[in-house]
């Protein structure tokens, strides 16, 4: 039982955490035909759109209301209105998801109030959706943004009540902001499988997935259609993944009466047969074979891995639900999960095996991981990694400095199989091969000579 | 009017910048950037500029005050690189929270001072402010007063709140704090007669390095270069230097300005991009220090080494004249680097079929006329869609510009060089120029154009390999 605790520093020194509105606007990028918009400074859109850019690697749609000072005072309402009609005429989105920042909370201006102004005004804008989410940036962190917005989407957007044209094989699938592009894909194939039709909401493997359109596009280039969450009550269940999504699932049963099932993780052999399990009895179908051959493959990477994984001192900083899925991964390969840090409050992470997960920085992250074996974070954990010496697995947002961070896949069999070697590989290269002086007591440990015998103390003696 | 208020209006007022002097009383006051579109601005803030100018002080705390966002989503992202400190690698901030912002960030502020001041025991600490704790209140200014009295360690601030305008103004107020608080406050160890500062040079890729050598070799000292590798004494005591040199467009003008105002150093704008602006530039050093009394021989010295050089370079960039003669570049990039690239391109062969000016001043746009010709294509404003279509259409063969707009060439399948900030390769002086031509014939010979562009074979239905016959 792990007691979660805060940082009481007042500086943080090197963040693990990102704000909540960037949050927001990666899971408003997971929508086709979307244009996120910042309400706030420009360079609130601009500090955002390049740590995008960075970690995908692919043009980012994302607009700012480029409040100034004076209009930050004053109240946005002509920001607003005028960067929406912007943007519908230059890039003629299907949906505008508006994002809240720090100082257009403080002054408190009502978009909601706004949008209603700008909708009677403006009746050209009937045919594109506006949903606002309050993103405060000095409340929360990166995975509340994402879940806020789902949840907002849900209620704005999903059709009331249970839908009279139930299709028993249509899933909504919530991912955690944890969820790469990757991930979503293997998903989908593994629901597919079971002849299941999984709607991702958000769905960022058709937005950033790194792909080539026939076109320029100034939206995003795929995604979950208005239309997929519109009619998101004719799904017979909605799966869950990360304890973070639970609200949104539990939104979506009360609008809809979809019952929900959350997969609080889906890394690791007992998490992956949870999930085949809910997938047969949804489906009505057996396992496929292809699962029983992929299961044990993972059982025999395990078996392969677990020389190098065991005893291993790891720290790991991640938000919640990707600690939580990294953590319990590293302890059931035999890893002793030596410091971990976060960023929000989540119970979830009380049942960490650990004595304290603490919400903090990477300074507090790189004090707790000296002795350690590896270090887990996202790329900004890279000067750590150097100073202390040990082996560095990036994982999370931002990774910039190594290529495919969207395609990095670590749920189900074959996701979890591959981490094991992605890492393995990491700590069998770290291996220490012993040295004359491996087992030598030092004089502090009580040995009353230093060193070697020296040749010259010798007492010789002739053969 | 606030002090804020008023160093902005300072900035619009800069008697060095032609640019604000050709304006009327009025038009001046309403500042040197034009009004921002909603839903369709780009680029960065005020913050984003002051700590672009200053995050290159290696071996300073750099504090952001404000919420996680500021600083949270952004550091640790750009190339400035350090011959030795690696401080200004680890990123500060006071994290703000819900209970800051109603009672005030003042505290917080004081105390993380206290924390970097204990922990890491910096020669400075610099502390940024931005829009949330500015609209709130905070006094900056009166934080850092107090800290630097408690703790003896200069804490400078520096006003630059996000939504005060555009990362040019926040290049300007930086250059303003560091007048304010920084430049004069110590004395150097030792002078000499060849002492100088360069002035807005980042030492991105370490450029700087591409040039610094040939300045050795000339006896040449960088008393401080602001803020490229910089030390923050090295700075302090940079008002004892004997020649300026402006490097980055009017960025930094004023810096160069008041130091010749208050300790009469003569400074000259020139630039390091391109064989002809280095050699140039080397020389205007030379002659400055001359006239200030360096001996009279440096004149001769630099002609033999600008011959060396330039020769150097001609050969290296010959080697890839002949496969770049005539391909076409469309450069999207902003101020300075638009006419000093440019001339570096021409001398490789290229032809520039249009470039950007949104940034650049008249006499940038003068010089790229001399360059270019008259009907030079001068793009003010270009869409991404634009961009998307003349490199699709294969009217450029290449674009250079910053990574914001790398994807409009990459899915036109086309190439792209980064030249922008958070480039890797350094392009700086004789090296440099050499550097650029070999990165763009890199790019264009690269096997994978004509791959990408290919057809899937069996995307045609009568093409299909191995199709059986009925």
């Amino acid at each position: 039982m792990a007691a979660i605790v805060k940082s009481t520093k007042s500086c943080t020194v090197n963040p693990l955490k990102m704000s909540q509105p960037v949050g927001a606007a990666l899971a408003f990028l997971g929508l086709r035909g979307c244009m996120p918009l910042f309400h706030g400074s420009q360079g609130c859109t601009s500090f955002g759109l390049v740590l995008f850019v960075r970690h995908f690697r692919e043009a980012i749609p994302l607009q700012t209301t480029a409040m100034s000072e004076v209009a930050t005072v004053l109240g946005g309402i002509e920001n607003v209105e005028q960067a929406i009609l912007n943007i519908s005429k230059r890039a003629k989105p299907e949906i505008i998801g508006i994002c809240s920042t720090g100082v257009t909370e403080i002054k408190g201006d009502d978009v909601d109030g706004f949008l209603r102004t700008i909708r009677a005004k403006h009746p050209e804008l009937d045919g594109t959706a506006l949903v606002f989410v309050s993103t405060p940036d000095f409340k929360d962190a990166f995975q509340d943004g994402w879940a806020k917005t789902v949840t907002t989407l849900i209620e704005q957007v999903c059709e009331d009540g249970p839908s009279t044209r139930t299709d028993p094989r249509r899933i909504n699938v919530l991912p955690g902001a944890h969820v790469t592009p990757g991930d979503i894909d293997e998903l989908r194939n593994i629901f597919e499988d079971f002849g299941l039709e999984p709607i991702f909401l958000p769905d960022l493997s058709g937005s950033l997935d790194g792909h080539i359109p026939d076109d320029f596009t100034p939206t995003t280039l795929g995604g979950a259609s208005l239309e997929e969450i519109r009619t998101c009550n004719q799904a017979s269940w909605t799966v869950a993944i990360g304890e973070q999504m639970r609200p949104c699932a539990l939104a979506l049963e009360e609008k809809t009466g979809v019952p929900y099932v959350l997969f609080d993780r889906l890394t690791g052999l007992g998490p992956c047969d949870e999930l085949m399990s809910f997938l047969s009895g949804a489906s009505g179908l057996p396992v496929p074979v292809k699962y029983r051959r992929l299961r044990s493959q993972l059982v025999d990477a395990m078996l392969d891995g677990h020389f190098f994984f065991g005893g291993k001192k790891v720290a790991i900083g991640a938000e919640p639900d990707l600690l939580w899925s990294l953590g319990s991964f590293f302890a059931e390969m035999g890893c002793t999960l030596e410091a971990a840090v976060t960023t929000t409050e989540s119970f979830r992470l009380e049942a960490l095996p650990i004595e304290e997960v603490l919400i903090g920085d990477l300074e507090d992250l790189e004090r707790r991981a000296e002795g350690c074996d590896l270090l887990v974070t996202h790329s900004h954990g890279r000067q750590a990694a150097e100073r202390l010496g040990i082996p560095f697995f990036r994982a999370g947002l931002p990774i910039f400095d190594r290529l495919g961070a969207g395609h990095m896949v670590s749920v189900g069999y074959r996701g979890t199989r591959d981490l094991i070697f992605q890492v393995g590989n990491l700590l069998m290269a770290a291996e220490h091969q012993a040295v004359p002086d491996t087992w030598r007591t030092t004089p502090e440990d009580g040995a009353t000579r230093p060193g070697p015998v020296l040749s010259e103390f010798v007492t010789k003696e002739s053969p | 009017m606030s002090s804020l208020a008023g160093k902005i209006q300072d900035a619009f007022q800069e008697p060095g910048c032609d640019k604000n002097q050709g304006k009327s009383e009025k038009e001046r006051k309403k500042g040197c950037t034009k009004q921002l579109q909603p839903g369709a601005a780009a680029g960065g803030c005020a913050f984003d500029g002051a700590k672009i100018a200053l995050q290159p002080f290696t071996d300073v705390a750099h504090l952001v005050h404000g919420p996680i966002a500021c600083e949270g989503n952004s550091w640790d992202n750009r190339g400035a690189l350090s011959s030795g400190p690696q401080l200004y690698r680890t990123s500060f901030t006071t994290d703000m929270n819900e209970h800051d912002v109603v009672f005030g960030g003042e505290k917080r502020l004081y105390k993380s001072i206290k924390e970097i001041v204990e922990k890491y025991a910096p020669p400075a600490v610099f502390v940024y402010q931005t829009c949330v704790p500015a609209m709130i209140g905070d006094d900056i200014e009166a934080v850092c007063k107090a800290a630097t009295a408690k703790f003896g360690t200069p804490v400078i601030p520096v006003n630059s709140p996000g939504f005060v305008g555009p990362k040019n103004l926040g290049n300007k107020l930086a250059s303003a704090a560091l007048l304010d608080h920084v430049i004069g406050t110590r004395e150097p160890e030792f002078t000499t007669p060849c002492d100088i500062n360069i002035i807005g040079e980042y030492n991105l890729a370490g450029e700087l390095w591409q040039v610094k050598p040939l300045l050795d070799e000339l006896g040449i000292r960088i008393l401080s270069c602001i803020s490229g590798d910089a030390r923050y004494n090295e700075v302090a005591a940079s008002h004892r230097a004997r020649a300026n040199m402006m490097v980055c467009s009017k960025a930094m003008i004023s810096v160069a300005r008041k130091m010749e105002e208050h300790w009469g150093i003569p400074f000259f704008e020139g630039s390091f991009y391109g064989i002809g602006d280095m050699s140039d530039s080397l020389r205007q050093i030379a002659k400055l220090l001359v006239e200030r009394g360096a001996p009279p021989d440096l004149l001769e010295r630099t002609e033999r080494v600008v011959e060396r050089e330039e020769a150097k370079a001609w050969a290296g960039i010959a080697e890839y004249k002949a496969r770049l003669l005539g391909k076409k570049v469309l450069l999207i990039t902003g101020g300075v680097k638009s006419w000093s690239v440019v001339a570096a391109l021409q001398e490789g062969g290229m032809e520039v079929v249009g470039t950007s000016v949104k940034k650049s001043t008249p006499e940038d746009k003068e010089r790229i006329k001399e360059l270019m010709g008259e009907d030079a294509h001068m793009i003010d404003n270009l869409a991404p869609r634009e961009m998307y279509a003349m490199l699709r259409d294969a009217q450029a063969d290449i674009m250079l510009s910053g990574g914001r707009t790398q994807f409009v060439a990459l899915k036109a399948k086309m190439p792209w060089l980064d030249i922008n900030q958070e480039r890797h390769h350094a392009y700086a002086g004789y090296a440099g120029m050499v550097a650029l031509v070999r990165e763009i014939d890199k790019s264009l010979s690269s096997p994978v154009w004509e791959q990408v562009r290919r057809a899937a074979p069996w995307d045609q239905a009568n093409t299909i390999p191995f199709a059986r016959v009925a």
